[in-house]
């Protein structure tokens, strides 16, 4: 199994160098000059245009202007820098841990809700609670996180404490600590909550109807331990499985929740990135997101090893 | 053998069990009836459809209810009605009175715990042995089932068995606590002829030594011969025929016992076209009325359209849920 992890590592490489070309291209693509708006409505004198245009090599060839990037990555380890100079490595460990601490909490928020719901539904199955579990899930997915993002953080950030005196969900911003993380990770695991919970339901429904299940309780097995040893054991494998692809999902839809709720997290920084063309930037906040997503999908075919004793990997 | 005084081990009382679908009402099970003695083995025979898996599940109280309901009669273990017992009476007493094994033990064991958890979880459970101790219980019991290498092997998963060393992990489960009712739904069904046959052996030899009584549920009359002491038969969720394995096989005593036993192909006989009986089995969610035999049987009159036959006491020993039976008994002497 190791080899085959370091072989899954490998072929991650060219992944890599193929995402940081193609996002290079489309940035490159986007109109307008990055250093003539850096000064916003006044326009900076030509001497200045000039100076920085040569310094990040703005009027070299496409292909020269990549080179100068990778090469930098590749051999001094240097991701480049805004054309304000703030170097993007240090946007990056700052915005990562932002984003890290929001996608954490949200899976977390989605492991608990969604397979407590599924597995709730899953024994109940045709009666009120299971049906009540299918409808709200079925409003979930189709409800925009933009919607949900925007109410939650009226009801729950502006009216609560306007209504009950109480400053419990912090309207934006990550001044308190975790608790401003609390309402955006639930927004942000809205979608997976819903996804989640029908996967559960779905995936623990057809294990109590397996032989072995039946087995089990021929055994003389009391219905909880046949339940949580015997059925949920095999349920929950494809529940896993989603939960660690999920990770790169919930670091890419961060993008709208940081922006509802104002964290200076990864999401933020990209959409900055791409308004003001700042193509290192983007590049690095791009390829971080792929490399998260590279990594959690092998992690998760290694779970999937662990988890069903069927599955082998050469 | 039997005596009149004498508890029976286990006792099918007019047993009626229904599956509400939404297709409407399907009668699975029709008023059931028949006892084992400790020690013995009933075989009960049926095709598809006839009743005799549900009957067992029944017994066993592993039916999913809904869509199954049993809506008549008894089940009683040892004296006491189990349909009358809490849920987690009726738990106790699985595995450690009542043991069950299937058809398929691919499907029938968990594929993500090994064997010998599957096994020891007997021990652990029923018992409150530790770890330690379970575990080498389970290693005794797969030498006992003569599963190779037990040592080894009880932490290998079940897909890294093959069929027959499968079943034989069910066997070792089944017997883990020493049942006193072994019910074995089709145990050879999914397994090669000489497999079948090793399976077959080992039950006899496990019910020898340990006096447990043994249901084996077959559609196969070859396997019962060597084996049962009695036999059941079923057709559409009725008992239609019972008897002791000799005289049954040597005259049987309703007309579809008869048509089964004429369609075994045999080798005297090469050459010529194969016996079947005629018609198809019919649907248990439409039955024929009276007996539910009547549009397939040979010997029908008018009366077995709309007259349900009881169970004839043919002898002492035997009966016969057909209104003509002498005339299918005379037949067969013949």
């Amino acid at each position: 199994m190791g080899r085959y992890a370091i072989r899954r590592l490998l072929q991650a490489v060219p992944v890599l160098l193929g995402s940081t070309l193609l996002i290079f291209l489309i940035v490159f693509a986007l109109p307008g000059d990055p250093i003539v708006s850096l000064g916003g409505d006044r326009r900076p004198s030509p001497s200045v245009v000039e100076v920085l245009t040569e310094q990040y090599h703005l009027d070299e060839p496409l292909l020269v202007q990549y080179w100068h990037y990778i090469g930098g990555v590749l051999f001094r380890a240097d991701l480049g820098s805004t054309y304000q100079g703030v170097p993007v490595a240090d946007l990056l460990a700052s915005t990562f841990q932002v984003t890290l601490r929001l996608t954490l909490m949200a899976l977390a928020i989605e492991a608990v809700v969604g397979v407590g719901l599924g597995v709730w539904a899953a024994l109940r199955r045709g009666k009120a609670v299971d049906t009540m579990i299918l409808a709200a899930t079925l409003v979930l997915v189709s409800v925009p996180t933009l919607v949900t993002g925007f109410v939650l953080q009226l009801v729950l950030g502006v009216k609560l404490k306007q209504w009950t005196g109480l400053d419990v969900f912090p309207v934006s911003g990550v001044g308190d600590g975790l608790r401003g993380y609390i309402l955006p990770a639930f927004v942000l695991a809205g979608l997976s909550i819903a996804y989640l919970a029908r996967l559960a339901r779905t995936s623990l429904a057809e294990v109590l109807r397996a032989d072995y299940i039946r087995t089990a309780v021929a055994k003389g097995m009391p219905r909880g331990r046949v339940i949580t040893r015997h059925a949920l054991r095999n349920a929950l494998i494809p529940v896993v499985t989603y939960l660690g692809a999920d990770v790169g999902t919930l670091m890419g839809g961060a993008v709208i929740t940081e922006g509802i709720f104002n964290l200076p997290g990864l999401g933020n920084l990209l959409f900055r990135g791409v308004y003001e063309r700042q193509q290192p930037v983007v590049v690095g906040v791009v390829t971080l997101l792929v490399l998260v997503y590279i990594v959690c999908n092998l992690i998760v075919d290694m779970l999937y090893a662990v988890l069903d004793p069927r599955i082998r990997y050469e | 053998m039997r005596t009149a005084t004498e508890t029976p081990l286990l006792a099918v009382d007019d047993l009626h069990v229904e599956f509400r679908t939404r297709a409407g009402v399907v009668k699975a099970v029709n008023g059931v009836s028949y006892s084992l003695n400790a020690g013995e083995t009933l075989a009960v025979l049926g095709e598809s459809g006839s009743g005799k898996s549900v009957t067992a599940q029944a017994v066993m109280g592993i039916l999913d209810t809904p869509p199954a309901a049993v809506t008549g009669g008894q089940i009683r273990f040892k004296g006491t009605d189990l349909l009358q017992l809490s849920e987690e009476a009726r738990t106790r007493i699985r595995g450690e009175g009542i043991a069950m094994i299937f058809q398929d033990a691919l499907s029938a064991l968990n594929p993500v715990f090994t064997v010998g958890w599957q096994i020891s979880e007997m021990f652990r459970v029923h018992r409150g042995m530790s770890k330690r101790d379970a575990m080498k219980k389970a290693v005794e019991l797969m030498d006992r089932v003569r599963i190779p290498a037990a040592r080894e092997r009880v932490n290998d998963y079940p897909h890294q068995f093959s069929g027959g060393m499968r079943q034989r992990i069910m066997i070792a489960m089944a017997i883990a606590l020493d049942p006193e009712l072994l019910i074995a739904d089709e145990p050879t069904t999914a397994l090669d002829v000489t497999v079948q046959a090793q399976i077959m052996e080992l039950l006899a030899e496990l019910r020898r030594e340990s006096g447990m009584a043994l249901i084996l549920i077959t559609h196969d009359l070859g396997v019962v011969a060597d084996v049962a002491d009695r036999i059941a038969v079923m057709y559409g969720g009725r008992i239609v025929e019972h008897a002791p394995v000799h005289d049954l096989y040597r005259s049987p005593a309703h007309p579809y016992t008869r048509g089964l036993l004429e369609s075994i192909p045999r080798v005297d006989l090469k050459g010529r076209e194969l016996h079947a009986i005629a018609g198809m089995p019919p649907s248990p969610l439409d039955l024929p009325g009276g007996c539910a035999f009547h549009p397939r049987c040979p010997y029908r009159r008018a009366a077995c359209a709309s007259d349900v036959p009881p169970l004839y006491q043919v002898g002492w020993t035997r009966g016969s849920a057909c209104h003509y039976w002498r005339e299918v008994l005379d037949a067969g002497r013949r």
